[in-house]
């Protein structure tokens, strides 16, 4: 049976430096729950270490949290990666922390605190999560490929850290699964806009960095049940498996 | 060289940190990438770029550089203003493009580091 499923799969969490302090696991469940979306994803800017305990605080109320990573590649592009397996999430973060330089300066970028799933403080992340990797575009896409993960590339409509305002286009044979747009651009402004990339699908989501935003800016899909699998499967309109309007 | 010899000679359009202008340039650096900038930038540079977003701002606080010179005519967001100005980091705008605005920099005796 195919459903409707009400996403956000793009929100930081307070491990991302930029993220608000008050991010964590329960707060944005109870956010999540009163506003009543089905599944969400947390992808903070190059580190998944608070994902885990997001997808305990969901699971105790029933809510998929997806684990995800805000991939800064080597050009600067913002690209999120999806998964089902926390597992396999890891995996990309391993990679990531053997190619991502520099220490963090809390007083210029922020704090970066790791949570458990009862928003308490248990320690505090020391890389440049802000900064970028040394890892190509294509490299990251087809590792998280490899892992049959999902990849998404991040507010193509904006001009700085996207896809397009780094490259100005997208290259060939890229498997990217779909191009986000942000919430300052309307659907029919990016109908238009982006008519060139019309074969990619697009996507909405919030890319919160404090309560009141989760939400603000979501995305439809109609799936079997609340998987990256399947959200993979609705980008590339597999099996009824689709993105809808509402 | 000062940063308000710069802005005289070039006729830069001074966006925010007016009061650090007599801050010494210890040489420029000119790229549009901010993981460059922070690895090979320097203390007291003068940055060439045509990026606008508040992160610039974050990135010459954390290098200590002299200021930031926008070229191509392009304007930094507001909120790139408002912390330019709460960091004391200057912005300065230039109609001449990236290549032009470096050569004549060059002429005047700033110069960047050389590769090792």
């Amino acid at each position: 049976m195919l459903r409707t499923f009400r996403a956000d799969l793009h929100i930081h969490s307070c491990l991302s430096p930029c993220g608000d302090g008050e991010m964590r696991p329960r707060a944005v469940v109870n956010q999540v729950m009163a506003i009543g979306l089905d599944m969400i994803a947390i992808c903070d800017h190059n580190s998944t270490e608070n994902t885990a305990a997001f997808m305990s605080a969901g699971y105790e109320r029933g809510l998929t949290v997806l684990p995800g990573i805000e991939v800064t590649t080597k050009e600067e592009i913002h690209l999120l990666a999806l998964f089902d397996r926390w597992e396999d999430c890891m995996a990309l973060q391993d990679l990531i922390y053997q190619n991502l330089p520099g220490e963090n300066v809390e007083e210029v970028f922020g704090c970066q605190t790791v949570v458990n799933e009862r928003d308490e403080t248990i320690g505090t992340n020391r890389r440049m999560l802000i900064g970028a990797t040394l890892l190509p575009l294509e490299q990251i896409v087809s590792f998280v490929g490899s892992l049959r993960g999902v990849t998404i590339a991040s507010h193509i409509d904006r001009p700085a850290f996207s896809l397009l305002g780094q490259l100005g286009f997208i290259p060939e044979g890229i498997s990217l699964d779909g191009l986000e747009i942000s919430s300052r651009t309307s659907k029919e402004e990016a109908q238009k806009r982006f008519h060139a990339y019309q074969h990619y699908s697009f996507v909405r989501f919030s890319d919160a960095h404090c309560l009141e935003d989760i939400g603000k800016n979501i995305t439809h899909f109609v799936l079997k049940e609340a998987t990256s699998e399947e959200v993979k499967m609705a980008l590339h309109h597999k099996e009824g498996r689709r993105m809808v309007e509402q | 060289m000062r940063v308000s010899n710069l802005v005289e000679s070039f006729e830069l359009k001074i966006k925010a940190g007016k009061d650090r202008l007599h801050e010494e340039v210890t040489g420029g650096y000119a790229s549009d990438l901010l993981s460059d900038v922070i690895a090979h930038g320097r203390k007291g540079n003068i940055w060439i770029t045509i990026q606008t977003h508040p992160n610039i701002v974050a990135v010459a606080t954390m290098k200590e550089l002299a200021g930031i010179i926008l070229t191509g005519g392009r304007e930094p967001d507001s909120d790139t203003l408002q912390k330019a100005e709460e960091e004391g980091i200057p912005i300065l705008l230039s109609p001449l493009l990236t290549f032009e605005l470096v050569g004549r920099l060059y002429q005047l005796g700033i110069s960047g580091m050389s590769p090792c």
